[in-house]
């Protein structure tokens, strides 16, 4: 990648939910608006290599993409007022929004975000829009064809206009109520979608986006939460696999190859995130992150983290982390408790991830052929041949 | 923007326990600040007939055209900005509690 193009990467990564949010503000055509971001860009990459990287890419590139959308606008010859407001739109880096003045991009992430969509339209309609993603990407990420992901985001787009939803960001009570579904799309497009080794496809654009998220609405607690969660989850990235491919549990990796700039940023953002589920996971990622070895994690710490978002989110699956982290910090008895319990009502029936954890803390209380049978017996369910051999080598090592 | 909001019934036993609004005090507010036009609750199915010309000949059907279980029972036709000021109205309506309100947008030329 020349310098060039490098420079165009970095300004267009910046700048492009500025120029599309103002775009679609002043014309209110969701496709213009993206078209002319992207033609932008273009012309960037065309232009750059050889005039030399402007002062201010990200105006350079606002006024290319208006001067884009004011030849569209003119040609189709539309009403006066928006070739106006236009006109006027130079700012290329407006200054941070005080009182009423609401950030453009703030706008256009909670309308991509309007809970009247349907929540794989809000994820697709936000990495295209918001993040800038080609929809190719977004397509192969989610398994389906190219011509399948533009439907799917032209509808969205219809259904916006149609339905009447406002390109707004709700205020009071209303920002309250929206902004968990705002955080779920967030959360979601980080988790879904998987590039060809595996990993996440859009954990760096989730990441981009909770971060903005955060800087638009420093107030939001909840907001800074999931900025957490994602950079600390995502410092692991490089040490998740073994050179197989395999995954590796948090026991297994090398914690010098764990990101220390995104540990440090995560913990940091902790300060000011709160007490709700994003935060509590956040707390429970930090709690691993900064121990200098698994021996040395401050179990006890995420016990706590455990019961409060037991609370907040009683679903099994908590509650069978719930137990886990337990096991850990008061002692297998203690853990295997709770995991009795949760499994009571029979939710985490076959679910390899509770038989083993059951396993394990059957190990732990010195119960070795108890838990060679239940590790085989998880073996059984699970789907990918590396989980099912290192469940039949844990097995082997208890009862050889 | 206009919107057609479908009162209707649902078929799921769901019923919000909260107090519902009351009816009363929903049109009388909406009507004082101008997001409903007009409005009306609907006779029962029963009373429902359906027109149609085929071959140039009428044919009159007792009942409504769609057997289905959930029962319109009232319209109101509202004025809104967008979505979320109509969704408020709905959401203020007593049969959101106890049915569901379906929001139609109005084509306008």
């Amino acid at each position: 990648m020349t310098d060039a193009a490098g420079a165009v990467a970095e300004a267009g990564a910046e700048a492009y939910p500025r120029i599309v949010a103002a775009l679609i503000r002043v014309t209110g055509d969701w496709t213009l608006a993206e078209d002319c971001a992207q033609e932008a860009l273009a012309a960037a990459l065309e232009r750059w290599p050889r005039t030399g990287v402007p002062d201010n890419p990200g105006g350079w590139l606002m006024t290319a993409a208006r001067n884009r959308a004011v030849d569209v606008l003119r040609r189709a010859t539309v009403e006066r007022r928006k070739l106006r407001d236009l006109a006027l739109l130079t700012d290329p880096a407006p200054a941070p929004p005080e009182g009423d003045v609401v950030d453009d991009r703030l706008r256009l992430i909670f309308t991509c975000c309007h809970p009247a969509l349907a929540l794989e339209a809000r994820v697709a309609l936000t990495l295209r829009t918001v993040a800038g993603v080609p929809t190719a990407d977004i397509a192969r990420a989610f398994l389906v064809t190219e011509s399948t992901m533009t439907r799917r985001l032209t509808r969205a787009k219809a259904r916006i206009a149609a339905a009447g939803v406002p390109y707004r960001v709700p205020t009071g009570p209303a920002l309250v109520e929206r902004l968990p579904g705002v955080l779920a799309v967030l959360y979601l497009l980080f988790t879904r979608g998987y590039d060809a080794d595996g990993e996440p496809a859009f954990a760096a654009e989730a990441i981009r986006l909770a971060r903005l998220l955060h800087t638009l609405l420093p107030d939001q607690p909840e907001a800074a939460g999931l900025l957490a969660l994602f950079l600390l989850h995502h410092s692991r990235r490089a040490a998740r696999r073994d050179p197989s491919g395999d995954l590796l549990t948090l026991d297994q990796q090398d914690r010098a190859r764990w990101d220390r700039a995104a540990i440090a940023e995560g913990v940091a953002l902790l300060e000011r995130a709160g007490d709700g589920p994003y935060a509590l996971q956040a707390r429970i990622a930090a709690a691993h992150a900064t121990a200098p070895t698994a021996a040395d994690t401050d179990w006890p710490a995420i016990a706590g983290c455990y019961d409060a978002l037991a609370r907040l989110q009683p679903t099994p699956v908590v509650g069978l982390n719930r137990a886990v982290a337990h096991g850990y910090a008061h002692g297998p008895a203690a853990g295997l408790a709770l995991l009795v319990e949760v499994r009571a009502g029979g939710a985490l029936d076959g679910y390899p991830p509770a038989v083993a954890a059951e396993a394990e803390l059957a190990a732990r209380l010195g119960d070795p052929v108890r838990a060679a049978a239940l590790f085989r017996a998880a073996a059984d369910e699970v789907r990918s041949d590396p989980e099912r051999r290192a469940l039949l080598r844990r097995a082997a090592e208890l009862s050889p | 923007m206009k919107y057609m909001m479908l009162v209707c019934t649902d078929t799921e036993p769901d019923r919000d326990p909260g107090a519902a609004p009351d009816i009363e005090k929903w049109v009388a507010e909406r009507d004082a600040n101008g997001q409903r036009l007009t409005g009306s609750r609907f006779a029962p199915p029963s009373a429902a007939t359906t027109v149609r010309v085929r071959d140039g000949e009428l044919l009159l059907t007792d009942g409504p055209f769609a057997e289905t279980k959930e029962v319109i029972v009232g319209f109101d036709l509202l004025e809104c900005a967008d979505l979320d000021e109509a969704v408020e109205v709905a959401r203020a309506h007593p049969m959101a509690y106890a049915g569901r309100i379906e929001l139609r947008p109005l084509v306008e030329d």
